[in-house]
């Protein structure tokens, strides 16, 4: 099995210290507060490990961009992962779900042979949830996105996918791309045994000419998008408190509030 | 250069889904600054005499993909129809609704037509000097927003739910009907529906609710949520939740409401004990009034509400209930 993580600054950190620098486009990386791997991304890992418990095998998780932390990339070894490439190098950065997607399809194609690839449903910074999709397309693979638990039986996998109204249980022939949505439920934390482990790990590091990619297809110069603007929108703060001297008083006084500008 | 729009036009419970007809509203503006017209796709099984309401909703020319093999919603099989009927068009934007087909079938699609999606756009707009589209989507859990360009065609964007409007159905226009072979191969659609299952609350629905009362990591357990249903039953509302409380199964997924949930747009949403992350926003912040009840008055809902009380949702709710209730009996 195979799964795709990405680090990105912490998406619970206070929405006070988030910054953009108009100049660049990019987001200021809040002080003191270190990335973390985007949380469907570790769901991801734990929908892995739930069929390794099940089934067993070898997880293979694949990383990718620049000033990736080792205590922050190496937190799915910690959790059970076996091993741990990173695709580390200034001309995987900045790419879109397309580029991206593409130098991972070549890594994972490096790598050879798998049942499984899974990935978050999309990654916490730029919310867009198309990498799961594009590998699968770039392999030829089928895909079930938006997954809310992922079990394997008979060389197929039973995936319940997140509808509207419910779920749908869909069965998926193997190899197949699963991407891994917050309903699977928490990941698991690390053992002290998986800590130890992941401290003597060194993760396998690919440039592009190691799965063979031109650096011109893949981050910033491989985009079919362009990032035109990066902006925080305005917002109106203009919250109106209702106090009184108990808060069962300030709660009739907010009812009757409501009912004055006929909220009610 | 392409000009036209292609809008997919999603099909739930037999009719027109309204966000369908949102993106017809949408691709009429759209359309005309590019100098082309809106073609809409109604795909599926017997979805054929649907195509007079796509026209009703703006379409000037409907394709119709109608085959028993589309009955259910498959990757394989919506990609390999879309791929037809996109390439038979060729319009210079393809328009899908941010659902849950939508997420999947739009970056699938666009990667096979060799282009690229923007997905959860909340605003469209044609750059009037290269005619081209530039999206605008929510980044970074909703605190910030980012504008696109596209190096390819067609520009697939996918499009968040009631943040455009709809024309008034107009059942005098006219339109063309092209009828699409879908031409599928049932053996090269690799996934399979086995079982569809509904979990959704009884009542109101959300998304159709007036009245939202969301509950969210402050109240502390499954318990609170009947205060908050019985606050629902007075004001003929819905219930939905943040994403902690989703997480920890004091209600059902069905009822998130934020950037992975649903998005709902009431004449008022009631917040209690929700800190208001951006990322529950951006379900909710379309609501017309929002009101906020939590403990902390640094809670970041604060600085997103119109009303709010600062104080213990235990104590506050259940005197707001009971004047709510005496209020609207008078």
């Amino acid at each position: 099995m195979i799964v795709c993580c990405k680090q990105v600054l912490d998406p619970e950190a206070p929405p006070a210290t988030f910054k953009v620098d108009p100049a660049t486009n990019k987001v200021v990386p809040p002080q003191g507060v270190p990335p973390v791997i985007s949380p469907f991304d570790e769901q991801a890992v734990e929908a892995a490990l739930r069929v390794k418990d099940a089934k067993g095998g070898k997880i293979t998780v694949i990383g990718l961009g620049t000033g990736l932390l080792r205590d922050v990339v190496k937190k799915p070894i910690s959790m059970g992962a076996d091993d741990l490439i990173l695709l580390e190098d200034p001309a995987f950065a900045d790419g879109d779900g397309w580029s991206t997607a593409y130098a991972l399809a070549m890594a994972i194609k490096k790598i050879g042979k798998f049942d499984l690839i899974f990935c978050g449903r999309q990654a916490a910074d730029w919310d867009s949830g198309q990498v799961g999709s594009a590998i699968a397309e770039i392999l030829g693979l089928p895909a079930v996105t938006v997954a809310r638990k992922v079990e394997v039986l008979d060389g197929k996998a039973r995936v319940e996918r997140v509808a509207a109204d419910g779920f749908d249980v869909i069965e998926v022939g193997l190899p197949a791309l699963i991407t891994v949505s917050n309903e699977l439920g928490a990941a698991r934390y690390p053992t002290i045994k998986g800590i130890m482990g992941a401290k003597r790990k060194e993760p396998i590091v690919w440039k592009p000419a190691d799965i063979g990619v031109d650096p011109a297809q893949v981050g910033v110069a491989g985009r079919r998008t362009k990032l035109a603007k990066l902006f925080q929108p305005v917002r109106e703060a203009k919250c109106e408190l209702v106090t009184a001297d108990t808060p069962e008083e300030a709660a009739v006084k907010l009812a009757l509030k409501l009912r004055e500008v006929k909220a009610l | 250069m392409p000009k036209g729009v292609l809008v997919f036009a999603e099909v739930t419970e037999g009719k027109i889904s309204s966000i369908a007809a949102e993106l017809l509203g949408c691709g009429r503006g759209l359309a005309a600054e590019m100098g082309g017209d809106l073609s809409a796709v109604l795909v599926g099984s017997n979805v054929a005499s649907l195509a007079p309401s796509a026209i009703a909703a703006g379409a000037d020319r409907v394709f119709v993909v109608d085959d028993p093999l589309l009955v259910d919603y498959a990757t394989d099989s919506y990609v390999s129809v879309l791929e037809k009927v996109v390439k038979q068009a060729s319009p210079g934007v393809v328009l899908l609704g941010q659902t849950s087909i939508g997420r999947d079938l739009a970056p699938r699609l666009a990667f096979r037509l060799g282009t690229a999606a923007t997905m959860d756009c909340v605003a469209l707009a044609i750059d009037p000097a290269t005619k081209r589209l530039m999206p605008t989507k929510p980044v970074y859990g909703g605190n910030a927003r980012a504008i696109f360009t596209y190096e390819t065609d067609p520009q697939v964007a996918t499009v968040r739910a009631k943040v455009m409007s709809p024309m008034a159905p107009d059942a005098s226009r006219k339109g063309e009907v092209v009828n699409v072979a879908a031409g599928l191969d049932p053996a090269a659609i690799r996934t399979k529906v086995v079982q569809k299952v509904k979990e959704e609350l009884k009542g109101i629905k959300l998304e159709e609710a007036a009245v939202v009362i969301s509950g969210g990591r402050g109240m502390g357990g499954p318990e609170g949520f009947k205060d908050l249903d019985e606050l629902a039953k007075v004001l003929h509302g819905a219930v939905g939740a943040s994403r902690p409380a989703c997480d920890s199964a004091w209600i059902p997924d069905t009822q998130q409401v934020g950037l992975t949930g649903k998005v709902v747009t009431p004449d008022l949403y009631i917040a209690v004990a929700i800190s208001g992350s951006s990322q529950h926003m951006a379900g909710c912040s379309g609501a017309k009034v929002i009101v906020a009840v939590n403990k902390d008055p640094e809670a970041n809902i604060f600085k997103e509400a119109r009303y709010g009380i600062v104080g213990d949702w235990k104590k506050v709710l259940p005197a707001f209930t009971a004047k709510v209730k005496e209020l609207l009996a008078q």
